[in-house]
């Protein structure tokens, strides 16, 4: 780390602290931010692939083990950048060491950089776990490496920067869970984690595809089989514009100072 | 322009409301490079609520601050560069330790493994050597505020604003305290501090502002304050006899059995004797003290320092 300080220039040395602060703080209780995700992804992945192998075939030759494995891949992907976020936010402003960072000289895009940016290390460290213990137990094709990469970025990115609002707005650890089991847990279990949309009915069908985590899981899918429910290209642009209409948001409301700087 | 002549700190016509609340009530106030400047005021005068303006936490509803000549708002990141402070609440982080603490702080601040040293010797200065391994959850109160004020110093800012750094901590860290920050301001920094303790006030700052619901009622150097009051403190000590009804609209304060009388002209001890000899009290010791920046605060603020009255009046919206 040390040649990386000296690389870096002295207006993005805060940023760059921050962001690894930001990682520290994580790291410290890996048991619980890093460990404990994927322990709970691989007991889905045991008990749907036992109940349903024989049950479910979504794509021809993709047996419904494989079939799983990317979609429980972005799922904790997602929550854990969500988790990350926002609860360093909370935590920081229920403990008051919020203004330690208010303080300095970073500035409000730079603060969103630095958090977005830890956000996406613990999205993808938790992912990536995941797969590597998942490929033990489990056969998985790499057809598209680089859709992979792009819709866990913009995976991550997008509930990260959700993280960055929902940590902002709420005042107490209990608000930010509500974002997390009213919201997130919905809408990533309604998005074809564990079947493919096509076997819903038509209704479904179409409120699915109001369900942004929908198009970030097909997307993601898409790069390990080079099959899926849509176009990716389709899913990219609707997850990029999500993406960048939350940022928007984020920005913004740092920017106002909104519950930070009164 | 010489840059001697940029002020540390420059207040122009601040207000701040809280919905209804006017919590500053146009705060004008100039602070130069190298003074010790003392802020007092009762609670909820508005001390802090200013010195967060000052930092950027809180947004000022009018007027305008500069911290070495650098707009709060408008150049922030240069204002905030050349400003230390320690918050009034005990804040902390609970993941890490106070050396690592430190150097992310520094680090925010755009400072490298180059300012390592210089966080040591804060850390020494301020007694925390032997818990600078200690995560931050486990220090105890006092190690918690000394840490605080550690955190204000890292990136060296030539304006330190100190709120109350002396609440709850032993008398070996203010003397600790006080020895650091009188060399940092020796050294050139600009030192702005809120006490209760006005005894400290009095030994530490050249200059004082009191504030009173979100005012400033009085602004001059420590001993033109003093001065100004004429008025000595007579303490008697009487024992167990009370004092003689004659004598109580001189009485500032009574304890067991030692009565301190304010007066304004030296020929009231003289009263003050005569009317003992006559209710037959003996006087067991008697001492003339000068009046101390706590009698100042008194009379121009209406109560303690301390804030034992601590319902303090607030002036609502503008009726
Ligand atoms: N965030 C806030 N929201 C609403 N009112 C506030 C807020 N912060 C301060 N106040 C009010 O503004 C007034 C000034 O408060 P402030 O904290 O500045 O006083 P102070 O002089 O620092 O007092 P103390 O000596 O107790 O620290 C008080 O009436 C307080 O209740
Ligand atoms: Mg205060």
């Amino acid at each position: 780390m040390n040649l990386i300080d000296n690389l870096i220039s002295p207006q993005w040395r805060g940023t760059y602290t921050l962001f690894k602060k930001e990682l520290f703080r994580f790291w410290r209780v890996a048991f619980q931010t890093v460990a404990s995700p994927v322990l709970t992804s691989l007991l889905y992945l045991l008990i749907f692939s036992h109940v349903l192998e024989n049950h479910v075939q979504v794509y021809k030759d993709v047996p419904y083990k494989a079939f799983l494995i990317p979609g429980l891949i972005m799922m904790s992907l997602l929550q854990n950048a969500f988790a990350n976020s926002s609860s360093s936010l909370v935590q920081s402003k229920i403990m008051g060491s919020i203004v330690f960072v208010l303080l300095t000289p970073i500035s409000y895009a730079q603060f969103f950089i630095a958090f977005l940016a830890a956000a996406i290390i613990r999205g993808f460290l938790v992912g990536f776990s995941i797969y590597f213990v998942a490929i033990w137990f489990v056969d998985l094709s790499i057809v598209h490496p680089l859709w992979i990469f792009v819709f866990a970025l913009l995976g991550s990115a997008l509930l990260g920067t959700f993280g960055i609002i929902a940590g902002i707005w709420s005042d107490k650890f209990d608000q930010m869970a509500a974002f997390q089991n009213f919201v997130i847990m919905p809408l990533t279990f309604l998005s074809g984690v564990f079947y493919s949309i096509h076997s819903l009915p038509p209704f479904w069908q179409a409120v699915s595809k109001f369900n942004p985590f929908f198009y970030m899981i097909d997307g993601f899918r898409y790069g390990f089989f080079g099959q899926s429910d849509i176009s990716p290209w389709l899913s990219f642009v609707v997850v990029l514009s999500f993406l960048l209409g939350l940022a928007w948001l984020a920005l913004k409301m740092l920017k106002s100072g909104y519950k930070l700087r009164a | 322009m010489d840059k001697k002549l940029t002020p540390a700190v420059k207040i122009e016509k601040i207000h701040k409301s809280f919905g209804q609340l006017h919590a500053l009530n146009g705060i004008d106030l100039t602070i130069e490079q190298g003074e010790f400047f003392g802020l007092l005021g009762p609670n909820g005068a508005g001390k802090s609520t200013l010195i967060n303006i000052l930092a950027g936490l809180l947004k000022p509803t009018q007027g305008k601050v500069a911290i070495m000549g650098h707009d709060v708002v408008d150049n922030y990141q240069a204002a905030r560069m050349s400003l230390g402070v320690v918050p009034q609440e005990l804040v902390f982080d609970p993941f890490f330790n106070v050396r690592e603490m430190l150097r992310f702080q520094a680090g925010y601040f755009g400072r490298g493994r180059e300012n390592d040293a210089w966080v040591d010797e804060v850390i020494e200065n301020l007694g925390l050597t032997d818990k600078a391994q200690t995560n931050m959850r486990k220090l105890s109160g006092g190690m918690k505020r000394r840490a605080l004020i550690a955190q204000a110093l890292v990136h060296k800012p030539p304006v330190i604003v100190l709120d109350e750094p002396t609440a709850g901590v032993d008398v070996e860290l203010r003397q600790m305290l006080w020895a650091f920050i009188k060399k940092l301001n020796n050294d050139g920094h600009t030192i702005i501090l809120t006490t209760h303790y006005l005894e400290e006030a009095e030994t530490l700052c050249e200059r004082v502002a009191m504030m009173k619901q979100g005012k400033i009622v009085a602004l001059d150097t420590t001993s033109n304050l003093l001065s100004k009051l004429p008025g000595k403190n007579l303490r008697l000590t009487l024992g167990q006899a009370s004092l003689p009804s004659t004598l109580l609209p001189m009485l500032k304060n009574g304890e067991n059995g030692i009565f301190t009388l304010a007066l304004t002209e030296l020929n009231q001890i003289e009263f003050a004797l005569s009317e003992l000899r006559k209710a037959n009290i003996s006087v067991q010791d008697m001492q003339l003290i000068e009046a101390d920046l706590e009698d100042v605060f008194m009379s121009l603020v209406g109560e303690k320092a301390g804030g034992e009255k601590s319902d303090v009046q607030i002036h609502l919206g503008d009726a």
